[in-house]
């Protein structure tokens, strides 16, 4: 097996920033291992970013279209009633659940369609695990008039009704994935078993920071906009730098996105937050850092579940974003280096968290930034009152209220 | 390279009977071990040129409905890596002349240890690999180790691999090269003879190696077609199905497979004859 302590050969680099290179590698991890059917599509992908990362006019209409469609840039909010109740640190959320849509699943996804434009690709496919990816690619599908069809796990589809029918509402369809597990990592399977039949025409808009390259280091892009907005907006709150961001990770989009810009300042310290399901001691889990291996799957080398004979196990989460086997490859990188702290916080830590973040604050958190909270509720305390914390409120709740509601034993 | 592969050996054969080969993928376990095995070794008799066998993976991204459920039955009957090599050491105990080319996903050679699984595989009597997801971009840290024991990496080529990627798959891939004749996932669609033709004789501009074509091909029909063109001609998904479809008769199973892989042998070592009269 293979279980070579990779921590201890990651040597510190100079920057956290540089990669990854040509070949799409963060160290040892990412790259492309992808079938043959699918290279030339990937390849093409990233010809076409690089290109478009190049002309100033592509960030121009993403630029404008954040703005005035999606509503950025998000809020930073001092949660003084919470910071005084945990009475250590001080608390700031970043409120990406403000977006249209309600999360940060829109920032990647109006990126990646307006690059599919610009290929004059004319239809697009998702996968999608809660439904927010599935529902934001559904919005600018439909913003854009482009047909799109999203994959999602049969289990997965009984568990987020909701979101299953805003999607069709926005014209998606939706199609019921029933091979493998008949969840998140199944319904990417699929998604990339249409791609490479239907090569031609369509784009896969892939949901999280993962995928074969360029797809981890693009979708990183997209969502960067989180931590540099807030550079700024901590500027000019408390005139400095933050002292440490906390983010939950489920593929890493939202946390590589509130992590990238500040990789580089040695006085930030980063958490990712991952789903410890019933606790990572019982093995009924989704944190493929602290509970995996490296491993390939989806297109690259990465943390995953697995068993002793590398076929890959399903998570366990209470949060259907949080529940996927792997990681994206940046993350695994950032770990064996060990710039960020990956932590886990179980399916009862985030219930609770959740509920304090809506009496506390008057918000109704995603479950899966609840995992955030949960650690933010453990972490704050420790530190001192002039500690400024940030924590990604990366998506709203609204989605969860059935789930919670059933886990609480409330009949609705 | 090696001398002594049993590929080259195998396609010489072919070539001198002026013959294209049948290949028959099945996967490793499915329904079960003992089934698999004795499926394995009936095969030969029932004309097959060369054995593909899949090592069952959890997540065959290039697969369609057929193969992935086979992988799946063959893991939930306890299925592993080990156990495949296994299969092919008692295959190779009563057959020495049979090539096997072993195919599947990257994650389980890496978790086994890919040097080991090179050494281990070679001795087991493995000729050729086929590894879906590692492609010449990433194939460095287990391509050399497999070739140095003795064994054929087949490359996938595609109809939307280009002129200018080409060169790439081409070099250090060995034993047969493996057109992909559809754009898309085992089991689809069908292409057209025509297009069949065009593409070999464009890979043949670039290669000497023998070309097997696959993917999309469902019945003895449609094999000969290819099987006139193309010096080997590989079926999966239908004698899959053929698997699925008598799980419930397993003392019946390896006869009704290899009574059903029997027409499609006839159908690609014919193609030839019928088309010359
Ligand atoms: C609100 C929210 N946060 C987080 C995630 C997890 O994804 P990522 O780790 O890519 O941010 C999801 C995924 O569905 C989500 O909906």
């Amino acid at each position: 097996m293979n279980k070579t302590a990779l921590n201890t050969n990651a040597s510190r680099p100079n920057s956290f920033k540089t990669g990854p290179d040509e070949r799409g590698h963060f160290g040892l991890f990412g790259g492309r291992f992808v079938a043959e059917t699918l290279m030339p599509l990937i390849l093409e992908v990233e010809k076409a970013y690089n290109a478009a990362k190049a002309d100033p006019s592509f960030q121009q209409e993403l630029d404008y279209y954040m703005e005035h469609y999606a509503g950025r840039p998000s809020p930073l909010y001092f949660a003084k009633r919470l910071t005084e109740h945990l009475n250590g640190a001080k608390i700031y959320f970043k409120r990406d659940e403000l977006n249209h849509t309600g999360s940060h699943k829109i920032n990647n996804c109006m990126g990646q369609i307006l690059l599919a434009r610009r290929m004059g690709k004319k239809r697009i496919i998702a996968e999608t695990g809660a439904g927010q990816h599935g529902v934001a690619t559904a919005t600018v599908a439909a913003l854009f008039d482009l047909p799109c069809t999203v994959y999602m796990g049969a289990v997965d589809i009984e568990r987020q009704k909701p979101n299953v029918f805003r999607m069709k509402l926005l014209g998606a369809t939706v199609v019921p994935v029933k091979s493998g597990s008949h969840t998140l990592k199944d319904a990417m399977n699929e998604a990339l078993r249409d791609w490479v039949t239907n090569v031609e025409d369509t784009f896969y808009i892939i949901g999280t920071a993962a995928g074969p390259h360029p797809y981890p280091a693009m979708v990183r892009d997209f969502q960067s906009v989180i931590g540099k907005e807030l550079r700024g907006q901590m500027m000019k709150a408390e005139s400095r730098l933050p002292d440490s961001l906390v983010a939950c990770i489920g593929g890493g989009s939202n946390a590589i996105g509130l992590f990238y810009e500040f990789l580089d300042e040695p006085t930030v310290k980063m958490y990712g937050v991952e789903a410890g399901g019933h606790g990572i001691e019982t093995g009924k889990h989704a944190a493929s850092l602290n509970g995996g291996r490296p491993g390939v799957l989806h297109g690259n080398r990465t943390y995953l579940l697995q068993d002793a004979d590398g076929q890959i196990l399903e998570g366990d989460s209470i949060s259907a974003g949080l529940d996927y086997p792997g990681i994206g490859p940046e993350h695994s990188y950032l770990f064996d280096t060990k710039r960020v702290n990956y932590v886990s916080a179980t399916d009862n830590e985030a219930l609770a968290a959740f509920q304090l973040c809506c009496k506390m604050e008057g918000i109704i958190p995603a479950l899966e930034p609840a995992h955030a909270l949960a650690y933010v509720t453990k972490l704050a305390p420790t530190l001192p009152k002039d500690h400024l914390m940030v924590m990604n409120l990366c998506g709203r709740g609204d989605k969860d209220i059935f789930n919670v509601a059933e886990k609480l034993g409330v009949t609705l | 390279m090696s001398v002594n592969n049993r590929l080259d050996a195998r396609f010489a054969e072919l070539r001198a009977a002026n013959q294209a080969g049948f290949i028959s993928f099945t996967v490793a376990g499915d329904p079960d071990y003992e089934t698999s095995l004795k499926l394995l070794q009936a095969l030969p008799a029932a004309g097959v040129d060369v054995i593909e066998l899949g090592m069952p993976f959890t997540d065959p991204m290039a697969d369609g409905a057929a193969i992935q459920a086979a992988d799946l039955r063959a893991l939930a009957g306890g299925m592993t890596l080990v156990k495949t090599l296994q299969m092919v050491r008692e295959f190779r105990a009563l057959n020495t002349t049979t090539p096997i080319v072993l195919m599947g996903y990257y994650n389980p050679i890496y978790s086994y240890g890919a040097e080991k699984f090179a050494r281990d595989a070679a001795q087991a009597g493995v000729d050729g690999l086929i590894i879906v997801d590692l492609p010449p971009e990433e194939d460095e840290e287990f391509r050399p180790a497999a070739q140095k024991a003795g064994m054929y990496v087949i490359r996938l080529t595609t109809p939307t691999t280009n002129e200018k990627r080409l060169p790439a798959v081409l070099s250090n891939s060995g034993g047969f090269l493996y057109y992909v004749s559809i754009t898309g996932i085992t089991g689809a669609a069908t292409a057209s003879e025509q297009q069949v033709q065009n593409a070999i004789a464009r890979l043949k501009q670039h290669s000497k190696l023998p070309v097997a074509v696959g993917f999309g091909i469902k019945d003895a029909a449609g094999a000969q077609t290819v099987a006139r063109h193309a010096d080997a001609v590989v079926v999966g998904s239908a004698i899959v199905q053929t698997v699925e479809r008598n799980l419930n008769c397993r003392h019946e199973l390896v006869t009704n497979v290899c009574t059903y892989v029997q027409t499609l042998s006839t159908a690609v070592h014919d193609a030839r004859k019928k088309a010359a009269a």
